[in-house]
């Protein structure tokens, strides 16, 4: 089993209004030094082994990012299964999981 | 599941040694840990209402078409043909201040579902809001994110906000005030209720599974909010799901068409356990709860965190054994659980149990009925000295003093927060926000009939005079409803106060009762239902004292009723009611000159209901064209606020007083401005004469400009000659505060 | 006439569809599950407002894969009329049924309001009965109602007159003061090719009765009734 971590956001070109929005409130708060915000999406599936990148792919392009308006990378799966596509993979690091609250739905917050 | 629990020290779980003894002595015997927690739980303020209940006695409860008053989740009113509304108000302070988008959005969906437990569809919603100085950073993120709440939670379930209100002042700063009021309609012989019965029948959980958010949030409700709150206290706010809200609308009301469903109530504050126990006590039977059966989505909870978790959107239904299938049937279509999870039997215990391990049993009467108290109330001296208003302040710039007030926060325009909440969903808005003093709703089921739907209260008010405070929140509702056409129905309330243990703070919430009571006796309506929130205190102090009142009136003929907005050029602008205003705790006082003082005038509620009487004629008669009433800011600001909804001026001419402020900016009750036609002047007399009402032509309607004057016998002047782009911008205050 | 609105969990204008369809234009409404399969003899088919799956991962996404879906495609592919009202819309853009996206409103903020659209074509059943360059006004409800599509595809939809309504003011004229929500080039309502599927943000289902402040909704669906009764073949001419 893997735990496949995918990265969406909006293509360079498209507004990020919520990105914009973000980098007020920090400067707001004092972070002057917080240069361009993005504020994406973040999706983790837990994969059986050997599934191939081309499949993950598959999976945003069709249905967890709009590829119209979207962009998407993701880390998490041994590179070397599968043919490796253009797009780049990350050497999966050690990340802090946070416990928590839903936050990826837009007009809740 | 966790293995038993260590003994508790009563104190750390909210209980005195007084109520611990009171425990033993009802029960026999010492109660073990689990039934001590849900014990601290359940006799916990915010659920046990030990503070308030032998006061509330006082509120009237009785009408001719009241179906069911205060003891079940929402109130419920006859409005004719065969159908009635439930409506009720609940506040979410605390939460909302902790974390103000989930603690408004969560306070949104309990009082929906509590609506919903009656059977009814929730088919509107209003808020009142209270913050602090708005010029505080800190303030205007809370108050951004209140906004946000409950917009994403209300737009999203697809309830329609239709009103509102808004008022700013420095001690809610570390304690602001989210209640929320919601109305459902129901056919009279579809009306449900809480109250277990039938032995035999299934206890059935339904709704989204049950994890550990706001453990603790009831008794948490009880507690003061300290500096530290804020972090550590997060884990104590419930996350809710609109969207699952909404599945559970559509599925509780489809269930409840199979007929099988014997009670309903909410899992709300307290959870599963509060649910349980209160709806067995209503029916003084006794309810069997089987833990491993409750839906979970966290690991290894304990039974207590099971018992007094506060997840959302989950409702416990009473169900017969017979439509079990049929019942969760409905709720599977929706994609929601449905479990059965216990049974009711006929000895009046509620028992919980897991697998084959009992793991309480107690009496649920005892549970449900936490001790009463007669708290210790005292008067505080200080009242007398704040008073005294002498010397009142120089009487000039009327101008500046007219913008000053359109820009102020409790009376600038609140576009800014309404546009964010859907208010025409569900097709019967018929009055939206920021048009008129009502909400206006048609009832397609009733047509041509209409409810008018107010919330009001003025906590700054009520820290000069909570008695005269609470009788004018309820004046101001009815005379709101009256603008639209309605008569009012019935009220619900909700009691925003500081420590009740403090004597002074008590005093005031008795005060408060009893002018609510007064005013709702006088103008014969009961009061259905409503909340206490006790504690609303931070380390400046407690609240002011603010009880909110909600009311719903209904309209013969909803397409009567008129907005507040002039409407034609030429129109007569006539103030129905005396003209005299009162600078004593007036809001000009306040904004203008600083100045929190004065006695603020009661309400003669013989006049006011003549008054309204003569409003509601006029409309009716067709022949009101604007109707507004007058409050905060007085006659200049009702007749700015026509003038700027309307986009049409207008030159009016107000009889002579002895100071200009006084008449211009002066607060008193009972007072209306209705606009009419030239034509119609001559009956609007009539009806004001019939009632031996004060009536009086102020001006007309026309061009660009406000032209205000107070007559005098000295040269000829204009008090207020203003564009009306001029208001706009001032009214436009708050534009950027709610982004 | 015979038509059908789908109902996805979390939609909230069903039942308000169904009211206008039924008891202000007089036709046989019924409400579809988006769990069916099929669509059993219907004229036209409607996809209301709200927030159907609460608009997880984006606003209409997760409907668009809804079992329901792939009839209302061969239904449209056969050139039966399909309107998407709000989160109608969303579902149709996901599901490609029609051209372009929607982001998130310019200034983040979800908006309520009454606004002013004009009619940029007639060639679809539902603005056949409207003059081109009408003015309508009609109430928004959206958080995400920002248009979006690539340059190449935005001239294209433009040159094949697809674009259907554009915000504008009162006076019909199309500004960025009139645009409230940042759409490109003011778009609030596209067709499909064929001119038989059309989205909408703004809705026309609540403004269809005098007491609710405007009728201009109503000629949506009269023009729809129009055109089914007087059989127009699509393309619309």
């Amino acid at each position: 089993m893997a735990t496949v971590r995918i990265i969406i956001t909006l293509k360079p070109g498209i507004l990020d209004a919520a990105g914009q929005a973000v980098r007020q409130g920090l400067h707001a708060l004092g972070y002057d030094q917080a240069g361009d915000v993005r504020v994406g999406r973040y999706v983790e599936i837990t994969v059986a082994d050997g599934i191939a990148p081309e499949d993950v792919h598959q999976m945003c392009a069709r249905f967890l990012a709009n590829p119209l308006i979207e962009q998407w990378r993701f880390e998490g799966l041994d590179p070397n299964v599968g043919a490796s596509p253009a797009r780049s993979l990350r050497r999966p690091r050690p990340e802090a999981t946070r416990q928590g609250r839903k936050t990826d739905r837009p007009g809740l917050h | 599941m966790s293995p038993t629990l260590p003994r508790l020290d009563p104190a750390a779980i909210g209980l005195t040694p007084a109520e611990y003894e009171e425990i033993r002595r009802r029960l026999g015997r010492e109660p073990n840990a689990l039934e001590l927690r849900l014990f601290g739980v359940m006799w916990s303020e915010h659920c046990g209402y030990k503070h308030s209940r032998v006061t509330l006695r006082a509120l009237p409860a009785e009408s001719p078409r009241l179906l069911q008053g205060p003891g079940e989740n929402a109130g419920v009113m006859d409005i004719g043909d065969g159908w009635a509304v439930a409506f009720k108000v609940e506040s979410h302070n605390h939460p909302s201040a902790v974390d103000p988008c989930n603690g408004a959005a969560t306070g949104v969906g309990g009082i929906i579902r509590d609506v919903l437990s009656m059977g009814a569809r929730p088919i509107a919603l209003l808020d009142s809001l209270r913050f602090g100085s708005l010029d505080d950073p800190r303030v205007r993120r809370t108050a951004a994110g209140v906004v946000a709440g409950i917009a994403g939670y209300g737009n999203c379930i697809g309830v329609p906000t239709v009103g509102g209100e808004i008022l700013v002042d420095p001690r809610y700063r570390g304690n602001p005030l989210v209640n929320v009021v919601c109305l459902g309609l129901v056919r009279t012989d579809r009306l449900a209720r809480a109250r277990a019965s039938g032995p035999g029948n299934a206890v059935m959980y339904v709704g989204a599974r049950t994890g550990r958010d706001g453990i603790g949030g009831a008794a948490f409700a009880s507690e003061e909010l300290d500096e530290c709150s804020e972090r550590e206290d997060r884990s104590s706010v419930q996350i809710g799901d609109p969207f699952t809200g909404k599945l559970l609308i559509e599925a509780t009301l489809e269930a409840l068409g199979t007929g099988g469903v014997v009670a309903l109530q909410d899992m709300g504050a307290a959870g599963l356990i509060c649910a349980a126990s209160e709806m067995a006590a209503r029916g003084g039977v006794g309810v069997t709860v089987h833990l491993d059966r409750v839906p979970l989505r966290e690991q290894g909870m304990s039974a207590d965190e099971i018992l007094r978790s506060e997840s959302q959107e989950r409702m416990l239904l009473i169900v017969r054994p017979e439509a079990a299938e049929r019942v969760a049937a409905a709720y599977h279509r929706w994609g929601l659980p449905a479990t059965v999870v216990g049974e009711v039997v006929a000895e009046p215990e509620l028992r919980v149990t897991h697998g084959d391990r009992r793991l309480a049993s107690l009496p649920p009467y005892t549970l449900a009925d936490a001790p009463a108290y007669r708290p210790v109330a005292s008067e505080p001296q200080r009242l007398w000295d704040l008073w005294q208003i002498e010397p009142l302040p120089d009487d000039s710039g009327p101008q500046d003093a007219l913008l000053a007030l359109l820009a102020s926060p409790g009376i600038a325009s609140k576009r800014a927060v309404y546009e964010q909440y859907d208010h025409s969903v569900q097709v019967r808005t018929v009055i939206a926000p920021g048009a008129g003093d009502a909400a206006v709703l048609r009832l397609p089921e009733l047509a041509p009939k209409g409810l008018a739907l107010s919330v009001d209260g003025n906590g700054t008010l009520c820290a000069l005079d909570p008695y005269r405070g609470a009788r004018r929140a309820v004046a101001e509702c009815a005379a709101n409803l009256a603008c639209a056409g309605a008569v009012p129905l019935g009220v619900t309330d909700c009691l925003n106060f500081g420590n009740p243990e403090d004597p002074e703070v008590f005093w005031t919430f008795r005060q408060a009762v009893s002018g609510l009571a007064d005013a709702c006796r006088a103008l014969r309506i009961p009061v259905v239902g409503g909340n206490v929130s006790f504690y609303n205190e931070s380390p400046d102090g407690p609240i002011p004292p603010t009880p909110i009142v909600a009311m719903v009136g209904v309209i013969d003929d909803v397409r009567l009723s008129p907005r507040m907005s002039f409407r034609g050029e030429g129109d007569l602008i006539v103030l129905v009611g005396d003209p005299s205003g009162d600078l004593a705790a007036s809001t000009y006082l306040r904004v203008v000159h600083g100045l929190d003082r004065g006695r603020p005038p009661d309400v003669d509620f013989e006049l006011h209901q003549r008054v309204l009487s003569v409003v509601r004629e006029s409309v009716r008669a067709g022949i009101a064209r604007s109707v507004h009433d007058i409050s905060e800011g007085g006659m200049a600001v009702a007749v700015a606020e026509s003038a700027i909804a309307g986009a049409l001026g207008a030159d009016v001419v107000l009889p002579a007083a002895p100071r200009r402020d006084s008449a211009l900016f002066g607060e008193a009750p009972s007072r209306i401005i209705v606009s009419v036609g030239e034509e119609s002047a001559a009956a609007l007399f009539a009806l004001a004469d019939a009632s031996s009402v004060p009536v009086s032509v102020l001006g007309r309607t026309g061009g660009d400009r406000l032209r205000m004057t107070v007559a005098s016998a000295g040269p000829k002047r204009t008090d207020i000659d203003l564009p009306l782009e001029a208001l706009r911008r001032a009214y436009d205050a708050l534009s950027e505060v709610f982004r | 006439m015979r038509i059908g609105v789908v109902v996805f969990p979390g939609s909230n204008c069903d039942r308000d569809c169904v009211h206008v369809l039924r008891d202000v234009v007089g036709q046989d409404v019924v409400e579809v599950w988006h769990g069916e399969t099929a669509l059993e003899d219907l004229d036209a088919v409607v996809l209301p407002g709200g927030f159907a799956y609460g608009d997880y991962l984006r606003a209409g996404a997760v409907a668009a894969t809804s079992p329901i879906m792939p009839a209302v495609r061969a239904f449209a592919s056969s050139g039966g009329p399909v309107l998407g009202i709000c989160n109608g819309f969303q579902v149709l853009l996901e599901a490609g049924l029609l051209p372009g996206a929607m982001v998130r409103n310019r200034g983040l903020l979800f908006q309520c309001r009454t606004v002013h659209i004009r009619v940029e074509s007639t060639r679809t059943p539902f603005t056949r009965g409207l003059r081109e360059g009408q003015v309508l006004r009609l109430p928004i409800a959206h958080g995400e109602g920002n248009y979006y599509a690539p340059a190449a595809l935005l001239e294209t939809i433009e040159e094949a007159q697809q674009v259907v309504f554009r915000y504008c003011d009162a006076g019909g004229r199309v500004t960025p003061e009139a645009n409230p929500n940042g759409s490109l080039r003011n778009i609030a309502g596209v067709c499909s090719p064929q001119g038989n599927v059309l989205g909408l943000m703004p809705h026309p289902e609540r403004a269809a009765e005098e007491i609710l402040g405007s009728v201009d909704g109503r000629w949506i669906f009269e023009s729809l009734v129009a055109c089914l009764e007087a059989r127009v073949p699509v393309p619309v001419g």
